[in-house]
């Protein structure tokens, strides 16, 4: 078991130097010359943009910029947003709680619904009420994540004025009026997240219950709720498992449209509006942190899956 | 009375490809302390007859006719709650039957939890008592493992443990030691022997070996294509074969004290039980068949226990003339 996991970290390593390059090149990609858009008001002088270009390396080989920026960032440094005159590093991590926190509640409410109706869907197989767990579920992936969160808002707070349209407060300072201004945006992620979980249930649970253990634990005399909520689900939540850890690292990873339209201040607005600002250390920050928690998160989805796995934890 | 009487009982499965009828009127019964094996070929309906018993067969099945556990009738509610107390099986693949995510103890204890009522500690306590009794070496030990940790015998005998955990009355043991090797199968059977000697519970004993027949069977009923074709004590049955099917069995495994005797070589094949021959089942294969066959021929008793389902019975007049 630790072996599978030194060799697994040994995998992660690789994976993290060509997310590296990729981010790099990807500020390379980007149109527009920051220089130019730093220097403001003098970017007419050509001796204020060298002086730019100089401070930030710009007008050294690419292969001394990215060295450089490794270098920084492995010591924490992320860069500094001129636009917003913080340290990247900074406003990651002020964005981080509540993108966390949001991804949280979503991922909570989407197990919540997502696990018992696939196995209900799973239980009564081809009868209606499968239907309509699939239909909904359907529904659920096919309809845009702006369009659930415009009709919620206009229902809930412009009709019924129970909630608020728009904002955040952080939980340590209000935790009601956090809760209140975090659930729409986590229902309308956590129902994606619900029909993602509740097809991957419904499938390991069908498996699941074809199998002859399954028999064995109805010969022993177990009730149906024993035979399925134990025996059945202990074995399909396996896999489920390591599907819920991506599918939280994905949530992690920032939802744009939804934070915009809920005006959440998370990783996903702070993304947008860098990209629309041409803040290219915030930009580059961002997505190396996200990549990084997807990284980790997958090496979590691999060790719970080992520590649930009997058979691999005592192969 | 008997531990276990199976009168009339009939299972239909439907499917897409029409109604398969799997048994048809199969009646027989076991005494406390005697053991029935039920012996045919692959799909004569063995494992339906011992999953109607338990009211375990798939959704697509229906059933008919009575059984009986010690004289009372077993309702699907009387099924639901004699499982694991008075009615346990043990089934033909012990490497699949044992559930992967708990450990080998947990699964014997939770049956001694749900009937006896016992605290996870003594039932666990218990659970440790039944591996030895199954003779699994290091029971303490090996309670703590999982299933892929354990040979398929090992595997066998916590089946064992479980079925026998609540000192059932009539354990159903289907095909035990068909997927076993052939050590494994002799240990498993005197294990079952010698348990059924403790507990004086009665045993139906499912397998398509006459070897096994002969040296742990009091009495056996053979079946073809979802009916019974013969039905006696075993000594009577090896002695005296009356019904064609079982003589060709019987001939099919010549060396029977070598004990490797299997059912192998009829010539033809099992009947489409979707749209069975008329008459005889056995008819396409039986070199005795005559005209009168295409009627179905009734169970008689030919002698005091002993019954065949042929025309031409008793086939040693046949022979005789
Ligand atoms: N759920 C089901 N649906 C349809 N047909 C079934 C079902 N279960 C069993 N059958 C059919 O019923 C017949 C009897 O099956 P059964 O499993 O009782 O055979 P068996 O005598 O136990 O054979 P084996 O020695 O291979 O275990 C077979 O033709 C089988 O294909
Ligand atoms: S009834 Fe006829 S076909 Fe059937 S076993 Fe007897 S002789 Fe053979
Ligand atoms: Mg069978």
């Amino acid at each position: 078991m630790w072996l599978f996991l030194l060799r697994r970290l040994g995998q992660v390593i690789p994976t993290l130097l060509i997310l590296s390059v990729m981010v790099f090149a990807l500020q390379q990609l980007m149109p527009g010359d920051p220089a130019l858009i730093l220097a403001g008001e003098e970017r007419g002088d050509p001796v204020v943009l060298a002086q730019i270009r100089a401070e930030l390396l710009l007008d050294r080989p690419l292969a001394e910029q990215y060295l450089s920026w490794i270098w920084r960032v492995l010591h924490g440094d992320f860069g500094f947003s001129w636009r917003i005159h913080m340290p990247v590093g900074d406003l990651i991590l002020t964005k981080l709680p509540v993108t966390f926190q949001l991804a949280l509640m979503s991922f909570v409410i989407g197990v919540l619904i997502g696990v018992p109706c696939g196995v209900l869907s799973a239980v009564w197989r081809d009868r209606p009420i499968d239907w309509v767990i699939n239909g909904i579920a359907l529904f659920g992936i096919s309809m845009p994540n702006f369009w659930l969160g415009i009709m919620m808002i206009l229902f809930f707070s412009v009709d019924l004025g129970w909630l608020p349209p728009s904002g955040y407060v952080p939980l340590w300072e209000d935790p009601w009026m956090s809760l209140q201004t975090t659930i729409m945006p986590a229902f309308v992620l956590g129902t994606g997240v619900a029909s993602v979980l509740m097809r991957h249930t419904r499938a390991a649970m069908l498996g699941a219950l074809s199998q002859d253990y399954v028999r064995t634990a109805r010969a022993k005399g177990l009730g149906e709720r024993l035979v399925v909520g134990k025996h059945a689900l202990r074995n399909a939540l396996i896999p489920v498992v390591t599907l819920g850890t991506i599918e939280f690292g994905r949530l992690m990873a920032g939802a744009v449209l939804t934070e915009q339209i809920f005006s959440i201040p998370g990783f996903g607005k702070l993304v947008v509006d860098a990209v629309f600002n041409r803040d290219y250390p915030v930009v580059q920050g961002v997505v190396l942190a996200t990549a990084l928690i997807f990284v980790m998160l997958s090496l979590v989805a691999d060790m719970l899956y080992m520590a649930i796995n009997p058979r691999l934890r005592t192969a | 009375m008997n531990a276990l009487d199976v009168d009339r009982l009939s299972i239909q499965f439907h499917t897409d490809r029409g109604v398969l009828q799997a048994v048809d009127r199969v009646s027989f019964s076991v005494a406390a302390g005697r053991t029935l094996a039920i012996v045919g070929e692959s799909g004569c309906g063995k494992s339906a007859t011992a999953l109607a018993i338990l009211g375990l067969l798939a959704d697509n099945a229906e059933v008919l006719g009575g059984i009986r556990l010690a004289g009372a009738p077993l309702t699907p509610e009387a099924q639901r709650s004699a499982r694991g107390r008075e009615l346990a099986m043990i089934f033909q693949e012990p490497m699949t039957s044992l559930n992967p995510a708990f450990t080998v103890g947990e699964q014997v204890a939770e049956a001694l939890r749900l009937h006896e009522g016992l605290s996870p500690r003594d039932a666990m306590a218990r659970a440790i008592a039944m591996l030895e009794r199954v003779r699994i070496p290091d029971a303490a030990r090996r309670a703590k493992q999982y299933a892929h940790q354990l040979s398929g015998g090992m595997r066998q005998r916590v089946m064992i443990a479980i079925a026998l955990a609540c000192k059932p009355k009539l354990l159903i043991a289907d095909e035990p030691t068909t997927a076993l090797d052939v050590t494994v199968q002799a240990q498993i059977l005197a294990l079952l022997d010698e348990l059924k000697r403790e507990t004086g519970t009665a045993v139906v004993l499912i397998t398509h070996d006459l070897g096994v027949v002969q040296d742990h069977a009091d009495d056996v009923v053979v079946m073809y294509a979802g009916r019974v074709a013969e039905k006696a004590s075993a000594a009577k049955l090896f002695a005296m074969p009356q019904h064609p099917y079982t003589i060709g069995l019987l001939g099919a495994a010549p060396r029977l004290d070598s004990k490797r005797a299997r059912l192998a070589s009829i010539e033809g094949t099992v009947p489409d039980l979707r749209n069975p021959p008329p008459g005889c089942r056995f008819a396409p294969r039986c070199p005795f068949a005559i005209a009168a066959c295409e009627i179905t021929p009734p169970l008689v008793e030919l002698a005091p226990g002993h019954f065949a389902a042929c025309i031409r019975a008793p086939l040693d007049v046949v022979l005789a003339a």
